[in-house]
Parts: structure tokens; C-alpha cells; sequence
């Protein structure tokens, strides 16, 4: 696969997600990577691929583990509450949170464990904010079931629901340097009114 | 596949506890083809009580290998890519020197009066093949058990020598609780009278205090679930309890009979002196961490555990895996289901096997092995 210019305002999908093809794009060649909660290891294989990553994954699934590391990428089974503890300062140029920021225990720390053993910290989440999930929640009274938060609220995975607006308050709040932020809804990559229309936000942070 | 076991002999070797060893023989077998570039091998060490013969059929016996279902073509260690080498360890029974072999000083077996050798020592002389095959670096240095000790010894030990370590079902160091059970096999070997502080070669061996030993090891191996699905609580060749201590119970019946096949097989002073090198083994000796001990390694890991195993518990493994990690170490981590405990890296392989081919891979294309 290769990297063209998209047309502007479409984002192209790399292994079928808009947001891989956003993480592919901000991370430079020949850098190493760590993917925490990176399943099947599909997107550290393709950065491999097309990038040459040094790539590394963290995962808690045995058998997602399990066909990662079938298919030649160094993964690590464990927790990302806990996981990230162990590697020593600045061991990685990127660290990628993609869509389980909402799913862990202690998002604080685990920014915070992130942003010690990367230089950055790639991070995309589902917007909380985004209207449909408001005027879900409005209109029926319940906890929202949306195409983006499909869970029932007791077998949800998502256990903090944040926003766009939630996440920069975080990083005006922490000292956190925001070098990227790219808002995506469906393929379309949105210039305003993030907090409203964005589905999915993905930020390039260093502290 | 019939498989011969060859053997080496090197005029000395030196141990760790300052001592020699010379003449020194190798016991080992190999599978596949050595490439030109002698780039595609790779060491599989056996565990405790294993040996040379890892793969293919014996002529002798016309059994397996230990680790058939991983080696050969198309396997884990495919043959059909690899050069894959066994030697029986240091200090062994069969084929390699140890404790059973005659002493040229004196004419007799060295019995009690054989050094101590260590997983280290061990290493040493798998190097000294290795060198004596021409090979300069190994792909991968590989075993279950006692043989992850000696993969990880590899690792530590010669960094250039080995492009990846594959430890399974292994530790850094035993715990109490693994050197608890090793004493326990010592000792019942000790206690029988016909161990006669070793010398018994031209006599009656040990086979009693042997065979105990091996009980108390198989039952390690196990797990309660696997002796429950295996065993239970089932009578052998009866209805009701026969009150007469005879083997009634399935389990009893089955520990007594490995036990004593075990004595055919096992020389009872090996048993003592690999025992003991393993509980001596710390891959963090004279290191302030074993973060500090792995620093030197550059070979690729990839880790394997097992949920049942309670010998060598996942703690352990992880405790390798955290430490590489501190250093930043290339490390894959992966803990298995199963329901075999220690037994499962020998039995219960179809995961494995994905993980290990697909390692290999990577290394060898890393490598420049095609």
C-alpha cells in the first residue's frame, strides 16, 4: 500500500480504519513504535511494512497474542494499567492509545506512564461530545447507544467517556504540548466544531 | 524418520567451580540440513530428565524424540529450513560425560567424585560443538524447562552467538519451593541403601530411591486438572479397596510404573548433580539485578508459559519478560492456556507452534536467512 495525497478533507483507511491511516501518517519511517492494546498486531505489521517500525505491542488477549506474535510482531501479553511501568524513559519515538483510552482503569496515569516512555503519544479516542451521542442521551433518558458507543451500559468496555474538549483541558492542564490534532467523522476529516462532529479525535502529544 | 545419535570428544573442558573435565564427550543428534552459509541453526536443549534424541525414531528403541511434535518438516523447527541440534547436557546419562562415565585417572566411574557442574558448564560445552560444527552464530537457542535455563544462559552468556532465545516454561532462578522438590528427589535417592554414596555401578543401582524421585517429579508436571481428567479417583483392575497397599488407585498404578521405567533410562547420580545445577542456577549471579544480568543480551526473546504450570508458574517467565523490557529488550510474550501444567510445552504444542514458526520467521528474515 502506498501513501498518497488523499483529497482533501478524505481520509483513506489503512487496513480498514480512518484512524490507522491518521497514525500511519504521523509517524515518521524508521522510528520505533509501541501499540498498547494492539490486537492482532495489524497496524505494527503494516507500519513494519511501509515504515520500517521497530514496532512493539502490548496486549492482554492470550489468543490475540497470540496470532500477533504468529505473524512476527513482538507483543507483549499484559495490562497497559500496568503494563507500561517496566520500560525505561524515552524508549520509544511514538507511543499509539488508539480507541482504549476510554477503557482503562487510570487514563491519567496511563497518559502520564505513556508520555515517560515516548517522546510522543499518539492518542485517538471516541467523542463523547459528538451529537448523536447528546441527543441520544437527551431523547431517550438512557445511557447513549450510538454507532460509536453501540455497548450496552453493562457490558460496555468504555469506562470513562471523554470529549474532545475534555482531552485539550486535560493537556492545558498537564503541560502536555499538542502538535497534532485531527478530527475525524466517517472518512471526513473536520475543521470545526470538533467537539460537536467529530467521531473519532486523534492527538500527537509530547509533554 | 531414523535418526542415529552421533558423539564428539573434546580433550577438556573447564567449569565454572574451577575444576576440569577431560576427556569430554558429546552425545548429539541433528535434523535437517546445515545451509551453506551455516546460518539456519538451531539448539534445542532438553529438559531435566530429556536427551539427545529430540526428534525423528530411535533405531534402538523405535520411540520418538522427546520433541517430535515440534521438530521436523513443516513443524515448529521446520527441518525442511532449519539445521536443528540436540546434545545430551553436561553431566547427563546418555551419551554425554557425567558422573556414570569412567574416570581415565582411575579406571572407574567418576560416581560421587564428578565435579559440580553448573547450567553454565552446561552451555559451555554446547558451545564447543556449536564451534565444532562450524557454526558461528546460532538462529535461535530453544528448550522447555531446564532447557529454556540453558537458552537463557546462551543469551547472557555468548550475545553474539544467538540471534533469538525461545524460553519456555522456564525460570531465571528456581524459588524455594522448586529447589523444596529437587531435595526431596535427592534425598529419596540418598536414602535408598543402594545408592552406597554413589558407588554402586557394579552393583544393584538405587532403582527404589530413583524411582520415588521420579514419582514426586511426574506429579510436578502434572496439574490437578490433568490428573483428574487422566486418573480420578478410579480403581485399576478392581471394584472395591483391597486394603493391602497395593497400587490400586489409577494414579498410583501410573506414578509406580513411571518410576520404575525411569531407573532403565536414568543413572541416580545424574540425577543428583543436574538437579543440583539447576537450583544453583541464578542468570542474575554476581549481577545487582537481572535487568543488569540481560542488559548484555541482543538475541531476540520470545517467551512462552503455561496456566496450569504451578512448577514454573507464569511469575517467572514474566519476570524475564519485565526485565528485558526494562532494558528495552526485543521481547514476545505470550502465556498459553492449557490444562497439561509443566507437561504442557512437550504435549499440548498446536499454539506454540504457530507462535514458533512465526518468530522464526521474522528472525530469519531479519537475519538474512532464507
Amino acid at each position: 500500500m502506498t501513501l498518497e495525497k488523499p483529497r482533501r478533507g478524505f481520509v483513506r483507511e489503512v487496513l480498514g480504519r480512518s484512524d490507522y491511516a491518521i497514525i500511519s501518517e504521523l509517524i515518521e519511517p524508521n522510528t520505533k513504535v509501541l501499540d498498547l492494546g494492539c490486537g492482532d498486531g495489524d497496524l505494527l505489521a503494516w507500519l513494519a511494512e511501509n515504515k520500517n517500525v521497530e514496532g512493539r505491542g502490548i496486549e492482554i488477549s492470550s489468543a490475540r497474542v497470540q496470532r500477533a506474535i504468529a505473524r512476527g510482531v513482538s507483543v507483549y501479553q499484559g495490562d497497559i494499567d500496568q503494563g507500561l511501568a517496566d520500560y525505561p524513559d524515552q524508549a520509544f519515538d511514538y507511543v499509539i492509545l488508539s480507541q482504549t483510552l476510554q477503557e482503562t482503569r487510570q487514563p491519567l496515569k496511563v497518559l502520564s506512564d505513556i508520555l515517560r516512555a515516548g517522546r510522543r503519544a499518539i492518542v485517538a479516542f471516541p467523542n463523547f461530545g459528538h451529537w448523536r451521542v447528546r441527543l441520544a442521551h437527551l431523547a431517550s433518558g438512557r445511557s447513549p447507544r450510538t454507532a460509536l458507543f453501540p455497548h450496552e451500559w453493562y457490558s460496555s468496555p468504555n469506562i470513562h467517556f471523554l470529549t474532545v474538549l475534555d482531552f485539550e483541558e486535560l493537556a492545558r492542564r498537564e503541560n502536555w504540548t499538542i502538535e497534532r490534532r485531527i478530527f475525524l467523522a466517517g472518512h471526513r476529516e473536520l475543521s470545526v466544531l470538533p467537539n460537536l462532529l467529530a467521531e473519532v479525535a486523534v492527538f500527537l502529544i509530547r509533554k | 524418520m531414523i535418526v542415529q545419535t552421533k558423539s564428539v570428544r573434546f580433550d577438556s573442558i573447564s567449569l565454572d567451580g574451577g575444576s576440569t573435565v577431560a576427556p569430554v564427550d558429546v552425545a548429539y543428534q541433528s535434523y535437517g540440513v546445515l545451509n551453506a552459509a551455516r546460518s539456519n541453526a538451531i539448539l534445542v536443549s532438553h529438559a531435566f530428565s530429556g536427551d539427545a534424541h529430540a526428534a525423528g525414531i530411535s533405531p534402538e528403541t523405535g520411540k520418538p524424540g522427546w520433541w517430535d511434535n515440534m521438530i521436523g518438516p513443516g513443524k515448529a523447527f521446520d527441518t525442511n529450513k532449519y539445521f536443528v541440534l540436540c546434545s545430551n547436557v553436561l553431566g547427563g546419562c546418555r551419551g554425554t560425560t557425567g558422573p556414570s562415565s569412567v574416570n581415565p585417572a582411575t579406571g572407574k566411574p567418576y560416581a560421587m567424585s564428578f565435579p559440580i557442574i553448573t547450567i553454565g558448564d552446561m552451555v559451555r560445552l554446547q558451545k564447543m560443538l556449536v564451534e565444532h560444527l562450524g557454526i558461528q552464530r546460532l538462529l535461535a537457542a530453544t528448550g522447555g524447562s531446564m532447557g529454556g535455563m540453558q537458552a537463557l544462559e546462551w543469551a547472557v552468556a555468548y550475545p553474539g552467538m544467538v540471534a533469538s532465545a525461545i524460553p519456555i516454561a522456564t525460570t531465571a532462578r528456581h524459588s524455594a519451593q522448586q529447589i523444596a522438590f529437587d531435595e526431596v528427589g535427592r534425598q529419596a535417592v540418598m536414602a535408598d541403601p543402594d545408592w552406597a554414596g554413589g558407588d554402586y555401578y557394579d552393583k544393584n543401582p538405587p532403582a527404589r530411591g530413583l524411582s520415588v524421585a521420579r514419582m514426586v517429579g511426574h506429579i510436578t508436571y502434572m496439574s490437578d486438572d490433568s490428573m483428574r481428567e487422566k486418573f480420578g479417583r478410579r480403581l485399576r483392575n478392581r471394584d472395591e479397596f483391597g486394603s493391602d497397599f497395593e497400587a490400586e488407585f489409577e494414579v498410583e498404578s501410573y506414578l509406580r510404573y513411571r518410576g520404575s521405567q525411569f531407573v532403565y533410562r536414568f543413572d541416580a547420580n545424574s540425577y543428583l548433580y543436574i538437579t543440583k545445577a539447576m537450583d544453583y542456577f541464578d542468570l542474575a549471579n554476581g549481577c545487582a539485578s537481572l535487568a543488569q544480568a540481560l542488559e548484555r543480551a541482543t538475541a531476540r526473546f520470545l517467551v512462552i508459559s503455561f496456566t496450569s504450570d504451578w512448577l514454573y508458574p507464569s511469575y517467572q517467565s514474566q519476570e524475564i519478560v519485565n526485565a528485558l523490557r526494562s532494558r528495552n529488550k526485543d521481547v514476545a510474550y505470550c502465556e498459553l492456556n492449557s490444562n497439561y501444567g509443566h507437561d504442557a510445552f512437550l504435549v499440548d504444542v498446536g499454539e506454540q507452534t504457530e507462535m514458533v514458526r512465526g518468530f522464526l520467521a521474522r528472525v530469519a528474515r531479519e537475519e538474512g536467512v532464507l
